[in-house]
């Protein structure tokens, strides 16, 4: 499943490729939305682990422009209750992610991406 | 005792492309609810299971813990991320499947961030070639075969793991008895700074199987 929490936490992991790789570039997202459970203390623990501006930009290039340009400090429901939609309810059902760096193409088909690579062939 | 997860809309077809759950896997699952308690405690917030096969053992460790973690899976079979994302929904529950090798993508950004991690790997001693093979093609045979001493795919993991754990992270690794635990403690030790304790060990059939955690 591609949520934009999972697309957060994603990096191209092709060889020699360690620098600029994240975050991956979403094309031709096909998007649906899935209700979820709302649990704050799980939004408040996980914000610290985010990269605040990947999340409002990949949001941005799904049509969404709901948060702000920085986190704030003051985390109220509100809020909490917007970035728990857009981290955990919008799914990117097709598509692909593209690195920002060597190009490499990593396709999203019925939900699942698609992270391997020829060379992480266990030898 | 928790339940197993509802597994019924798997069927025998399934289970001629992915891992059937077995004693290794409900090992795995009686050793997570024995340390349930203090699992809850570390405040998990980032769980990941490699090689999440049929998504027994993820969609479990949610039933343990909750909605206040993201439950990330990896698995090289592409059928097997398929049953991992319907196990998740068929028990109302969410897991983030990903189809790739071992934790591939997650490495950069998961660093000293998993709280919970998981590998029931294939361990069943084959040649160098099966291994190869079967990892290549990433079909069931990639659900056992392990290379000579059983160890190649698990070798290749535990040399990351300590890099993604988080500062109070666990990970739970099964192994038989053939592959030699204490040589795996031993190198997990000297080779990957890795301290573990046997958790939990079984006779089923021919296989002794061992549950290892770091902690
Ligand atoms: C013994 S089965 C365990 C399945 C499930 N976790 C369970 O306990 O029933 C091993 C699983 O690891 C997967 N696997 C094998 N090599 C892998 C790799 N390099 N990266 C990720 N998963 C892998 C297999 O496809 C298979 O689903």
């Amino acid at each position: 499943m591609v949520r934009l929490i999972t697309h957060n936490l994603l990096a191209c992991h092709a060889r020699g490729c360690t620098s600029n790789n994240f975050p991956l570039r979403f094309s031709d997202a096909q998007i649906e939305t899935r209700k979820a459970d709302f649990n704050a203390d799980f939004i408040r623990a996980f914000m610290p682990k985010l990269e605040w501006s990947a999340l409002v930009d990949a949001a941005k290039q799904l049509g969404d422009t709901s948060l702000p340009l920085e986190a704030p400090d003051m985390l109220d429901e509100e809020f909490l209750k917007n970035l728990h939609r857009v981290l955990l309810e919008i799914h990117i059902e097709e598509g692909s992610m593209t690195c920002p760096n060597c190009n490499h193409r990593y396709p999203i088909s019925n939900g699942i991406p698609n992270m391997l690579l020829a060379e992480d062939e266990i030898a | 005792m928790l339940p197993t997860p509802d597994l019924s809309h798997l069927s025998s077809k399934d289970y001629e492309l992915i891992y059937e759950p077995a004693e290794d896997t409900f090992l795995l699952l009686d050793a997570l609810e024995k340390d349930a308690e203090a699992l809850r405690a570390t405040k998990p917030t980032v769980c990941l299971e490699i090689g999440s096969g049929s998504g027994c053992v993820t969609t479990f460790l949610n039933q343990i813990l909750g909605s206040s973690v993201i439950y990330l899976a990896t698995d090289v079979n592409l059928h097997a991320c398929r049953c991992t994302c319907a196990t998740a929904s068929r028990n109302k529950t969410i897991v983030d499947c990903i189809h790739g090798s071992l934790a591939c993508g997650l490495h950069h950004r998961l660093k000293d961030a998993v709280d919970i991690m998981t590998f029931n790997p294939p361990y069943v001693p084959t040649t160098s070639e099966e291994v190869l093979m079967a990892q290549e093609k990433r079909d069931i045979q990639g659900a056992w075969a392990g290379g000579v001493d059983g160890m190649d795919v698990t070798n290749h993991f535990l040399s990351v793991v300590k890099e993604l754990l988080s500062p109070q992270g666990r990970f739970y690794l099964v192994a038989l008895k053939a592959n030699d635990i204490k040589a795996i403690r031993q190198k997990m030790l000297i080779e990957n700074g890795l301290k573990s304790n046997i958790v939990l060990e079984r006779k089923a059939g021919r296989e002794h199987l061992f549950i290892l955690s770091t902690r």
